[in-house]
């Protein structure tokens, strides 16, 4: 090569899929010219499980379990939509107490997933503390769902027709007292990312969105708001009783990570001030339907009622049947819209269960977010976009 | 041109608009969905994004559904939404085994890995697609996993090789055969019941 012939040195690079900050197992084809890049092609579907596959051969019931392990960081959000449209299909309304059950805990779970998306994009650029205070409060809330359900993770705590039990004696107050105190670990997070200049030095102006992109590329939720489109489902599109709360919705201005990450952060407050609304208003009485075709008897009436023992066994062995139809059933989980398109052909299992996750969107957007960006702001990137692989890959 | 208040209007209102490509559309537990010519849906999405009427802004989701045993076999299922009017849509076309359709990746980018995950998992293939590679499934991967036909247990499983020291592919052994549970009683069961009731009534 000739010494003073300019030559365009570009190169193609492998980021992944084993890094620990991919959040999980991403593969990116990275054409770089030197520092900059130029074109990102994602590899996804290293953690495809078949999980679409899989719940069309499983009951109704059987198939909430792999809700929670899409997007496993705020696994109460996804068992929600399937729950709402088994119900759709079912034509059933559940109790009172049980919307405000499940409110609670989707409000619990989105602080769950906003603390995990925060401070792992805290540490990508640097910050390490906020990781180290955020997970210690991540701890407390998974507490509340052990709890609850019995599981740290992996709740399979929302049914069709209902929540799974009531809430035990004690957890209201505490989630109470964990409302009331949280707004202080909150406020000491903002203390150390939202003005410090090394956080704002590499998020600012980094893969900013306009609003008519961000429609184009089918964002939703915390990316889509933070472009300035106020739009979220729960004020639009409410269901369960949210449009009996009072809560505001953040927007961003400039489409930046920066935006994301403050918009999530005034997502948290908003999410406290929910949950401390639901557990005032929440009334007494049932938890699931009284329909023990859907739902399953008490125990104690299973050791008298003959009648309960049969309903019992038919639920856990053949499930129920739901009618034909089709419905396309959304919630605003902590990352956006996720969705579930699901066909019934009359008998106990789903015909078609296709999952709508929103990273999946996030992800596709990655090449043009991340053209003409160094290779140091892909990090900062992949960590605002706030994606999961569980739910990306199914 | 007024705008729409019920789901009815606006499914009468979009049969006025695209007449010639609709094939159908219907209301079903509050969800319009219409169904429409294959070889139209780019000119139909294009038309639903720009009117000033409906504005549908976002295109949600794709994704295939099959019908095995129904000719045409597949169905492929746009989701739509317009912020503006708070509508949701749902756009069907209707594809034989094989059969292209037009892709929409020109009209929604991010139609173009929805549309590569309904080509990886179901092989219908896009025409014009930017790029229409397999998405979801492993390099290198055969079948398209998602259609009725293809079992549950797929036909390769892998493992770690300690002599050849790679990752090998074998045809999949099952230790217990798959099973399957009919659970279609002939004395009870959601269907005889709703055929009693029904004849019940005629009577």
């Amino acid at each position: 090569m000739k010494k003073d012939a300019p030559q365009k040195q570009s190169f193609t690079m492998n980021f992944g899929p084993q890094h620990p900050a991919a959040h999980g197992v991403l593969r990116l084809i990275l054409e770089m010219d030197g520092e900059v890049v130029e074109r990102a092609d994602p590899h996804i579907g290293l953690l495809h499980r078949g999980t679409e596959k899989l719940i069309e051969y499983k009951t109704y019931l059987q198939a909430i379990p792999y809700f929670d392990r899409l997007d496993y960081v705020s696994p109460m959000a996804q068992e929600h939509v399937f729950a709402l449209a088994v119900e759709k299909l079912l034509n059933l309304e559940i109790p009172t107490r049980a919307k405000y059950i499940r409110v609670l805990f989707c409000e619990i779970t989105r602080i769950l997933n906003h603390l995990l998306n925060i401070t792992t994009m805290a540490i990508d650029v640097g910050a390490m503390t906020p990781l180290l205070w955020g997970f210690e409060e991540r701890e407390v809330l998974m507490g509340f769902y052990e709890r609850v359900s019995g599981a740290r993770l992996h709740a399979n705590y929302f049914r069709p027709g209902g929540v799974h039990k009531d809430l035990p004696p004690g957890l209201a107050e505490d989630i109470m007292a964990f409302a009331n105190r949280f707004p202080k670990v909150i406020d000491d997070l903002e203390g150390l990312l939202t003005d410090n200049r090394i956080f704002k030095q590499r998020t600012v102006n980094i893969g900013a969105v306009t609003a008519e992109q961000a429609l184009d590329w089918g964002f939703t939720g915390p990316m889509l708001r933070a472009s300035n489109v106020a739009w979220d489902l729960r004020r639009n599109q409410p269901y369960e009783i949210y449009d009996q709360l009072e809560f505001f919705i953040p927007v961003g201005q400039n489409g930046d990570c920066y935006d994301r990450y403050l918009v999530r952060m005034e997502e948290m407050r908003q999410s406290v001030r929910i949950i401390k609304q639901c557990l005032e208003k929440m009334p007494k009485g049932p938890v699931k339907v009284d329909d023990y075709k859907v739902t399953p008897p008490p125990r104690a009436k299973m050791k008298t009622s003959m009648e309960a023992l049969i309903h019992h066994f038919k639920l856990y062995t053949e499930g129920y049947h739901v009618p034909k139809g089709e419905t396309y059933t959304v919630v605003e989980a902590p990352k956006g819209e996720f969705g579930v398109y699901l066909v019934s052909d009359g008998s106990n299992r789903p015909y078609r269960c296709k999952i709508r996750p929103p990273s999946f969107a996030f992800m596709q957007a990655f090449d043009f977010m991340t053209k003409g960006h160094m290779l140091a702001d892909v990090p900062s990137i992949i960590g605002s976009l706030d994606i999961v692989f569980g739910e990306i890959d199914r | 041109m007024a705008i729409p208040r019920t789901l009815d209007d606006l499914g009468r209102l979009i049969e006025e608009e695209i007449e010639t490509d609709l094939v159908s559309w219907s209301v079903e537990k509050g969800e319009l969905s219409i169904i429409v010519e294959r070889a139209a849906i780019a000119r139909v999405l294009t038309y639903l994004r720009d009117s000033e009427t409906f504005q549908f802004s976002q295109l949600m989701d794709v994704c295939g559904v099959d019908y095995l045993g129904r000719s045409p076999r597949f169905d492929v299922v746009y989701h739509l939404l317009s912020l503006v009017r708070n509508w949701r849509l749902r756009i069907k076309v209707q594809v034989e085994e094989g059969m292209p359709v037009p892709s929409v990746t020109s009209v929604y980018n991010c139609a173009n890995w929805w549309e590569r995950e309904v080509f990886d998992l179901y092989g219908i293939p896009f025409e014009d697609h930017p790029d229409l590679r397999r998405i979801l499934t492993d390099y290198g991967f055969e079948g398209h996993p998602l259609r009725k036909d293809f079992p549950l247990t797929g036909y390769v499983e892998v493992r770690y090789d300690e002599e050849q020291k790679r990752v090998v592919y074998e045809p999949v052994k099952l230790p217990q055969a798959f099973r399957t549970f009919d659970f279609e009683s002939p004395w009870e069961g959601m269907e005889t019941a709703v055929k009693a009731s029904a004849a019940k009534e005629e009577n």
